[in-house]
């Protein structure tokens, strides 16, 4: 059993079908990619994910066990953590504040007897945030908020970890780095969900991924695979090629 | 059966007022985003002019009517949508609702100016001398008669409007989409003017309707009006049929228990407290919202520095000290509130300013705990602090529960109901027993006093002494905001106020975060309530009632909600400068008490607070030392001159007044001074090796935000 499953999932925005039947396996060790066109509903099923919206029908397991009747917090203390699309930084906050609220609060519930301060030093030294700690998010670049958000995420030390396009608003340095470092938690045994319209970035990083489209699922497969799909390059590549 | 079909009538008669009122409401909301909490005030108004008009002029009544609903009552919608709310569009809830209620104040303030609220004035039903309808075995009076037609009219009015004019389909267009009805070419600021005139005169229409079936008083007639919000909420704030059979539920269960509640000591107030219950309930009732996302909102507190705490609270305290000292005891007894008015309005500031949730029911947690005082702290036993400090945060943390459910404009109502429920039913109650185990006897129906605070073998039973003590306690719990604000805690209130989705998913109990800082701030009012009833020695409901507790929370959102100086501001202002103008200027002092609803409506909408300039004004004096050195040598001067009697008050207060400015004037001198052996901006780096300080500068220059980019940071 995958670690996140995801089970004939359906959603429906008023007449409006959002997701259908959506399957998905994340697995530990792996980065699984998840795209789509716009629209293709991969925000939506993050949301279904971490419980933020109701599902109409289907299921969601985390190792074996059913999460639909829990809410998001009980989600996360489980495990599944996740970055937004639509940047949801503590504006109010510095950068440094922002990692080391979610370190505190992963403290107050899993007990673990970590030491917040250094969890959040150490994250900001990892993903190189180091010259902007004490800046106000307000003032970064998306770019930055995106790290923001990853290092806020990984200050609760998820099992499954899910990103709204991370690398939206970096540069190709920024980019490559941003990839070995997924990488890099995979291999530590996380499992980590990537939703990203850089299909570079996708095929470079991922073991697998899934293709949505009209809230279908319509391949799943290797990059390999994926690159060379009919339905996909249909679907989604636009022209083959 | 008679008696059914009876309150049935009053019921029905009654709900269809608050239809016509909750429709205005609805209207406004849905097209401009502003919930109105003075829409009942507007009624209020209305109901004045008309009886000055019909009652005391002596117009006939088609032409009164006509004037006020159709000429009167627009124009004050439009007024009120043109000057005041059309700046609000992009604005955090928070300031949106204090306009509004600060309109609210403002208003109860302009009608007792006008009418002097200690005269009676008869108003008369509609069609009073004739005879009422037989209907069966009951009869309806004609104004029961055409207050009902009048609902039904205004209905079908509303549902021609929306569907059939051009202006309505905008209205709808904007109710779905603003930016997008913009985009089409709708044009949105007649839609909501038209909107704005036509609630105004939906108001005025149900104000008139009501009065005479009520005494004709300003703060009563505008709160009057929770019922109509209830139906508002019922109708989920969108849909008017809704709103309709909202009224109809909240109206009835009115009449019904007028009619069948059983004549008993403890329920008269359970009846005039109904509508606040049920506008409670029926907030219970709204399904589970989704997790809020990030709030854009421009509002920015500083993080206060250690160094910036304890010197403002050294400050607090030691103008304690020096009024207690300078001031005679007549002056102590006036101005002796702003201390705990400002501890009241202080617990306002980790709950809304850090965790953005709004409270109204501050001073009636105040009124919680001066009661304890009153009946634990005989002798001025200290540990009755201990036990209001505890009940008060427990009661808060109770209220506290339905509050993940609220938010915004509904959480502003449901802690406004809980205050009104308390001050018309709870304390008002006779003596009771719990369980038989306790006898109760809150505030003795009338007023019940309080024994001085005795501390350490001290009495605190001067003016002066009091002054001393509450001053110290402001302070020492503004280091606590300041505390909470630097740590663990604060950070995550900060963080939930910015995106409650964000922190549930990383595992934040929401609740329970609520829970706590209620209970925290519901504490802290307590204390406050606790040393302000033993400071005024004898207390009753009307010190701790809904409208004196709202211009505490406009006038600290005004002052700046997220730091204790602006609580400070806030209690400065209302129980300090209103006094001190009234003293000052007695011939219009009864004009003063519109003056913090104006505040609220002309300052509310600075996001950070007038502190925030004020303390950007006074900077230079912190950052010079010598500067700062001498100013606290001058002031400390100054106060030994006038111990002295070397000089009277009022050239104390002045001269006390002019050092800081000076002093401000100096300090800015000063730098420019040193500034000028400064490289100019286009040498640097060339003479001397370019520094970090210079990049600072040059981003200054160049208005970019200040972000430190060092070297590293930008290969
Ligand atoms: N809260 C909502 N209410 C109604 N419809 C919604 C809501 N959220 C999403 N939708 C609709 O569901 C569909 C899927 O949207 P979603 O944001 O999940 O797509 P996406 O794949 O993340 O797109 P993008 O690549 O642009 O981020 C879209 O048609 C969208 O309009
Ligand atoms: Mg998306």
């Amino acid at each position: 059993m995958a670690q996140l499953a995801v089970r004939g999932v359906t959603v429906r925005f008023g007449g409006n079908v959002a997701l259908d039947g959506v399957d998905l396996d994340a697995d530990p060790g792996m980065v699984t990619g998840l795209i789509g066109p716009n629209g293709a509903g991969k925000t939506t099923l993050f949301n279904v994910i971490t419980g933020l919206i109701p599902l109409n029908s289907g299921s969601i397991q985390l190792n074996g066990a059913p999460m639909n009747d829990l809410s998001p917090t009980k989600r996360a203390r489980r495990g599944l953590a996740r970055t937004f699309q639509r940047l949801e930084l503590f504006s109010l906050l510095s950068v440094r504040e922002n990692i080391r609220v979610a370190a505190d609060i992963r403290k107050g519930w899993a007990r673990d007897g970590s030491d917040p301060a250094a969890v959040t030093e150490a994250l900001i030294e990892r993903i190189g945030l180091g010259a902007v700690a004490d800046a106000r998010v307000d003032a970064l670049p998306t770019g930055q908020c995106r790290l923001v958000e990853l290092g806020r995420s990984l200050a609760t030390r998820p099992e499954v970890l899910l990103l709204d396009e991370p690398a939206s608003g970096q540069d190709e340095n920024e980019t490559l780095a941003f990839g070995a470092l997924l990488q890099e938690l995979a291999a530590e045994g996380m499992a980590v969900v990537l939703v990203e319209h850089d299909v570079h970035l996708v095929m470079r990083v991922c073991h697998k991924v899934h293709v949505l489209d009209f809230g279908r699922i319509i391949a799943v497969g290797d990059p390999q695979q994926i690159q060379t799909n009919p339905a996909v390059v249909a679907a989604y590549l636009g022209t083959p090629g | 059966m008679d008696k059914f079909l009876t309150f049935t009538i009053v019921g029905l008669a009654t709900s269809a007022i608050y239809a016509v009122i909750a429709s205005g409401l609805v209207l406004t909301y849905t097209t401009t985003g502003i919930f109105n909490f003075a829409q009942g005030a507007i009624g209020m108004l209305a109901a004045f002019t008309y009886w000055q008009l019909r009652f005391s002029w002596g117009w006939p009544t088609p032409v009164a009517l006509i004037v006020v609903l159709f000429v009167l009552a627009p124009l004050f919608g439009i007024l009120i949508d043109r000057v005041i709310m059309r700046g609000l569009q992009d604005t955090s809830e928070t300031t949106k609702l204090v306009v509004s209620i600060s309109l609210l104040i403002g208003m109860i303030g302009l009608a007792q100016i006008i009418w002097d609220p200690n005269v009676s004035r008869p108003y008369a039903t509609f069609f009073a001398t004739s005879k009422p309808l037989a209907i069966g075995p009951t009869t309806i009076t004609w104004h029961q008669l055409i207050t009902i037609a009048v609902a039904i009219a205004v209905a079908i009015g509303l549902r021609f409007l929306l569907y059939a004019t051009r202006i309505g389909i905008a209205m709808r267009a904007a109710v779905d989409d603003r930016p997008l009805a913009t985009l089409n070419g709708a044009r949105p600021h007649r839609v909501s003017m038209f909107a704005w005139a036509i609630g105004s005169s939906l108001a005025a229409l149900g104000g008139i309707l009501i009065a005479p079936l009520v005494p004709l008083e300003a703060g009563t007639l505008s709160l009057l009006i929770i019922s109509a919000y209830a139906a508002a909420i019922f109708g989920r704030l969108r849909s008017f049929p809704l709103v309709f059979v909202g009224a109809i539920v909240v109206g009835c269960t009115e009449g019904y228990l007028s009619g069948y509640l059983p004549q008993n000591q403890y329920l008269p107030g359970l009846r005039l407290a109904s509508p606040a219950i049920l506008l409670f309930i029926v907030l219970l009732l709204l399904p589970n919202p989704r997790l809020r996302g990030r709030t854009r909102s421009r509002e920015f507190f500083p993080m206060p520095s250690r160094r910036g705490a304890l010197g403002f609270a050294a400050g607090v305290t030691a103008a304690g000290v020096v009024l207690a000292t300078t001031m005679s005891q007549p002056d102590l007894v006036t101005y002796g509130r702003v201390f705990s008015v400002g501890i009241i309005a202080l617990s306002l500031v980790p709950l809304v300013g850090f965790a953005g949730q709004v409270s109204l029911c501050q001073l009636s947690f105040a009124g919680i705990g001066a009661i304890v005082m009153a009946h634990l702290g005989h002798n001025g036993n200290p540990i009755a602090l201990v036990w209001a400090v505890l009940i008060t945060a427990a009661i808060g943390a109770v209220i506290a529960l339905p509050a993940l459910r609220l938010s915004g404009i509904y959480l502003a109502l449901g802690t406004a109901a809980f205050a009104i429920a308390l001050d018309r039913w709870i304390f008002t109650l006779p003596k009771f027993s719990v369980f038989g185990l306790f006898n109760i006897d809150l505030f003795q129906q009338g007023s019940v006093s309080v024994d001085p605070l005795r501390l350490f073998g001290f009495t605190f039973d001067t003016p002066g002494s009091q002054m001393v003590l509450l001053s110290s306690v402001f302070a020492l719990l503004s280091l606590l905001v300041v505390a909470i604000r630097r740590g663990r805690f604060g950070r995550r209130l900060l963080a939930m106020k910015d995106s409650e989705a964000a922190c549930a998913t990383l595992g934040l109990n929401l609740l329970g975060t609520k829970v706590t800082v209620f209970a925290l701030s519901a504490g802290m009012a307590g204390l406050g309530g606790a040393l302000l009833g033993s400071q005024l020695s004898s207390v009753s409901p009307q010190n701790f009632d809904l409208v004196t507790g709202l211009p505490i929370f406009a006038l600290a959102v005004v002052g700046g909600i997220g730091a204790a100086g602006g609580a400070l501001f806030g209690a400065v202002s209302l129980a300090g400068l209103l006094p001190l103008l009234a003293a000052l200027l007695p011939s219009v002092s009864q004009y003063l008490v519109i003056l913090p609803g104006l505040a609220g409506i002309g300052l509310g909408r600075n996001p950070n607070g007038a502190v925030h300039d004020l303390r950007e004004g006074f900077m230079p004096i912190a950052k010079s030392r010598i500067v700062l050195v001498a100013t606290v040598v001058v002031l400390a001067g100054l106060y030994a001159i006038r111990m002295l009697d070397a000089i009277d008050n009022w050239t104390y207060a002045l001269l006390t007044m002019t050092t800081p400015l000076v002093a401000v004037v100096a300090a800015t001198l000063l730098r420019r001074e040193r500034a000028d052996g400064v490289v100019p901006l286009e040498w640097r780096g060339v003479t001397e090796p370019w520094t970090d300080d210079d990049v600072r500068d040059l981003d200054r220059v160049l208005g970019l935000t200040e972000v430190e980019l060092h070297g590293a940071a930008r290969g």
